[in-house]
């Protein structure tokens, strides 16, 4: 199992430089300049002496294949260089933003898991009964409906209630945990609703097909109590499929959130990641490429350990 | 129409609602203020930046030589200077400065402090950018005889140089940072303005307190605020109506005035005001068929001002007709002149019937062309749909094509686009700033229309040149109809500014410009 999981981060290494080549080629293809944006974009008049030399400062004007060099020289030292537009290290831009976005995402995952794992084994259990109606009929919303709309219409619900907003402003945890809740709750409900329901459904499918296999059968047959069957022997299989959807939606989480972290004025990756885009922000672009694909890279790790421990069947580096 | 009736009197009651009877009780001191900020700026030096995002973020801290007097709009007065005077040739600028003023580390504020700062705005070194190096080219020398005086003497006369020394971007730094460090200014705050910097947490807001030392006595009022970067309308809009903010200073559209009286009643005030922000009609004068006038003057002929500012200012920012100068502004071509010029002509069918005689002498009848617009919804968006509108009415068809603000900008930079919609973003109603824009692109990169004109650059050097103002508003007619005659580019609408806060924040001041009056040295909190 060590063995495994340390092929597996090395294997991370090529990953992540092929991810870092791919992305800085592409992103000088595309038209545009920082400096432009940075200078004229608000209708500066500024000359194009001015320009060169901010361009000269920020050392856009040298040769890609120099600019390339250090960047590629900057990874290796585990340093994502400078935004061109704060200019302050791509690391500290990311920071400020990750602590939020990871909170998010992990209040999303344990209400989609609270939620989805009873629903979804509910739905399957009384298969065409009310029961499964309701389910099926919640799940569909929640797939329906956008989360950032589902954050605008929680927004404006608490406004026109209760008078009451959200805090705009971030608190960490472990300064104010209520603060930090009341703002961070209402994000995590609106993107977590969709993440309970693909979760759901997800479960509802997988536990059907499993309590159609022969073992479960068997397992009846012993005189083993139903519940037994189910969350010893169907549930736990069932998962499997379910943890891969739930690993995949909380690597999106980390930087997908764009629009809902708007509704919510929230301080997030995503709305930095937009704004690198509209900006240019090469440096501050790559350096959240990589680590978005890192975590993408650790979480299917993740789910493969966690293979394991539910199916005893699966055993690494054996 | 009833609706329309109904909304307009609404509007009209905050308006009324607002203003002298509140302004006039007496402001109590204390409070902190919360606001939205719609843009975070990238770094801190004022002199490197054209945007509001810095404004407002930056302007608490900071003093500058001279301001505008919003409540005289456009009229200038002095800030750090107490008074000045200018010799009768023009040509010498003598400035006695306020004594017993300190930087917020604690060093006394000199003349040395405003030659260090100019001298760095005209004359940026290695690794400074100054976007008004241009704008201060005209100051030969700075002289500083004593701490409370400082001398500039120009080379040549320049009729706009009062308006240049009150922009708001010209934030006095200390010499003594800038002889250590001149690039300080863009990641250290030391002004001598009312706020004293706290916080900028990055993407969340910007925090200061008041100044104890500040200049003025008895101000600010506030003993603190926050600047909350908002950067989605929705979002501000709710956090206003939530009371998490109490006001956002740059400018909403009506639809989002109109939500938010329906949502905050009397507790909001509404103030509106022309703004000194335009959209142009643009076109690639290298690129055929646009080399030539008469569809250039076809395609402007064809565009129905008039009629489209009704509509448009319902559903947008885009409101009032004018030239090259604001409307209304004391500089500005009156409506009996603007509506001789190409363009502007009320009897719209005439002038459409024209256009289409116009492109069928060129042989462009069956015209057919990409529109470049910027990809902000407001008011770029509906603009695009006008004009596409417009055009089709005269038998041109047109793409309407978005982008994003840096592609769009590298299009209109490299000429790589035929016609498009750009914009002016002024602070003042000195038409020199407005007017560089226009000059010949020889010498030129703001001149996207790619074009040389002598004329133009004749008249424009006169009026810059010309302290008769009479005099100065003949040739910048001339330049306008000149430029109109010709259809390089033409201002589509002006802006309309409305800025909505909550009723508890009094002595913020409106004015043609979101770029100026956001020191909040004068507003309070009535609570």
């Amino acid at each position: 199992m060590l063995l495994y999981t340390l092929k597996r981060l090395l294997l991370t290494i090529p990953t992540l430089i092929g991810v870092a080549i791919l992305v800085f080629f592409m992103l000088r293809i595309v038209p545009g300049d920082i400096v432009e944006v940075k200078l004229r974009a608000d209708g500066g008049n500024v000359t194009e002496e001015v320009m060169q030399q901010e361009r000269e400062r920020l050392g856009l004007n040298r040769p890609l294949y120099v600019q390339f060099a250090d960047y590629m020289w900057g990874l290796a030292r585990f340093d994502l260089g400078i935004s061109m537009w704060t200019e302050r290290p791509v690391i500290e831009e990311i920071m400020i933003r990750l602590e939020l976005s990871l909170e998010v995402a992990i209040l999303a995952t344990i209400f989609a898991t609270l939620i989805s794992i009873p629903l979804g084994t509910a739905a399957a259990l009384f298969r065409n009964t009310w029961i499964d109606y309701v389910v099926r009929i919640l799940t569909i919303g929640g797939l329906s409906i956008p989360s950032f709309w589902f954050g605008m219409i929680i927004s404006l619900s608490l406004l026109s209630l209760f008078n009451w907003l959200p805090p705009i402003t971030f608190t960490p945890i472990y300064e104010d945990p209520v603060a930090n809740l009341s703002q961070l709750i209402w994000p995590a409900l609106a993107v977590g609703y969709r993440y309970c329901a693909v979760t759901a459904r997800m479960i509802r499918s997988s536990l059907l097909e499993v309590l159609a296999e022969d073992y479960i059968r068997t397992a009846r047959a012993k005189g083993v109590y139903e519940k037994l069957v189910v969350s010893r022997h169907a549930l736990r299989n069932a998962l499997l499929p379910a943890i891969t959807v739930m690993g995949l939606e909380f690597a999106f989480l980390i930087g997908g959130l764009v629009v809902t972290e708007q509704v919510f004025n929230l301080n997030g990756i995503g709305q930095l990641f937009v704004q690198s885009v509209s900006r240019n922000d090469f440096m501050l672009i790559q350096g959240m490429v990589i680590m978005i694909a890192g975590f993408y890279v650790i979480i299917n790790l993740v789910v493969d350990l966690l293979y394991a421990v539910f199916d005893p069947r699966i055993r690494y580096g054996s | 129409m009833k609706r329309l009736l109904l909304g307009l009197l609404g509007v009209a009651a905050f308006l009324l609602a607002a203003g002298p009877k509140a302004e006039a009780q007496t402001p109590k001191r204390g409070g902190n203020l919360n606001f939205a900020i719609s843009a975070e700026t990238p770094h801190y030096d004022c002199h490197a930046s054209d945007t509001y995002a810095t404004l407002h973020f930056s302007s608490p801290f900071y003093s500058t030589l001279l301001r505008y007097n919003l409540s005289k709009f456009p009229d200038v007065e002095g800030d750090l200077a107490k008074s000045w005077t200018v010799s009768p040739d023009k040509l010498t600028y003598t400035f006695t400065l306020h004594d017993g003023v300190k930087f917020h580390d604690g060093t006394p504020f000199t003349s040395a402090d405003i030659k260090a700062t100019y001298d760095r705005l005209r004359n940026p070194p290695k690794g400074v950018v100054s976007t008004r190096k241009a704008t201060f080219a005209d100051i030969d020398s700075i002289e500083t005889p004593n701490p409370t005086t400082v001398i500039f003497k120009l080379k040549a006369v320049n009729s706009s140089m009062l308006d240049h020394f009150a922009s708001p971007w010209n934030c006095v730094y200390s010499a003594k940072d800038l002889a250590a460090d001149p690039t300080s200014p863009r990641t250290k705050i030391n002004g001598t303005g009312p706020f004293v910097f706290v916080e900028h947490v990055k993407g969340s807001h910007v925090a200061g307190k008041r100044n104890e030392n500040y200049f003025k006595k008895g101000l600010p009022y506030l003993d603190s605020y926050r600047g909350i970067f908002t950067l989605q309308a929705a979002a501000m809009l709710n956090a206003l109506q939530g009371g998490q903010v109490l006001a956002e200073f740059r400018g909403v559209s009506p639809a989002e005035r109109d939500r938010m009286i329906a949502a905050m009643g009397k507790n909001l005030r509404v103030e509106e005001s022309s703004w000194t922000l335009n959209l142009l009609v643009l076109f690639n004068t290298e690129k055929p068929p646009f080399n030539d006038v008469r569809v250039r003057r076809a395609l402007l002929m064809a565009i129905d001002r008039w009629g489209g500012s009704v509509g448009l200012s319902k559903i947008s920012t885009l409101r009032a007709v004018g030239g090259v100068v604001r409307p209304g502004s004391p500089l500005a071509t009156p409506e009996a002149e603007l509506v001789k010029l190409p363009g502007f002509s009320k009897d719209i069918k005439a002038a459409r019937a024209e256009a289409r005689r116009l492109l069928k002498e060129a042989g462009q009848e069956h015209l057919k062309f990409t529109l470049w617009n910027r990809n902000l919804a407001m008011p770029y968006t509906p603009a695009g749909v006008f004009l596409v509108d417009q055009w089709r009415q005269i038998g041109v068809e047109v793409e309407h094509k978005q982008s994003d603000t840096a592609p769009y900008i590298a299009a209109m930079q490299s000429g790589n686009y035929e016609v498009a919609i750009d914009f002016s973003n002024l602070f003042n109603d000195d038409p020199t700033l407005s007017l560089t824009k226009f000059l010949s692109a020889k010498n030129n990169p703001l001149n996207l229309a790619r074009y040389n004109d002598e004329e133009i650059d004749k008249y424009y050097e006169l009026q810059l040149r010309e302290s008769d103002i009479a005099k100065r508003k003949q040739y910048i007619q001339a330049l306008e109809k000149r430029l109109f005659e010709q259809g390089y580019q033409q201002p589509l609408f002006w802006w309309h500014r409305i800025v909505l806060t909550n009723k508890k924040v009094m002595g913020w001041k409106m004015s043609p410009s979101h770029n100026l009056g956001q020191d909040l040295a004068e507003v309070w909190l009535n609570e």
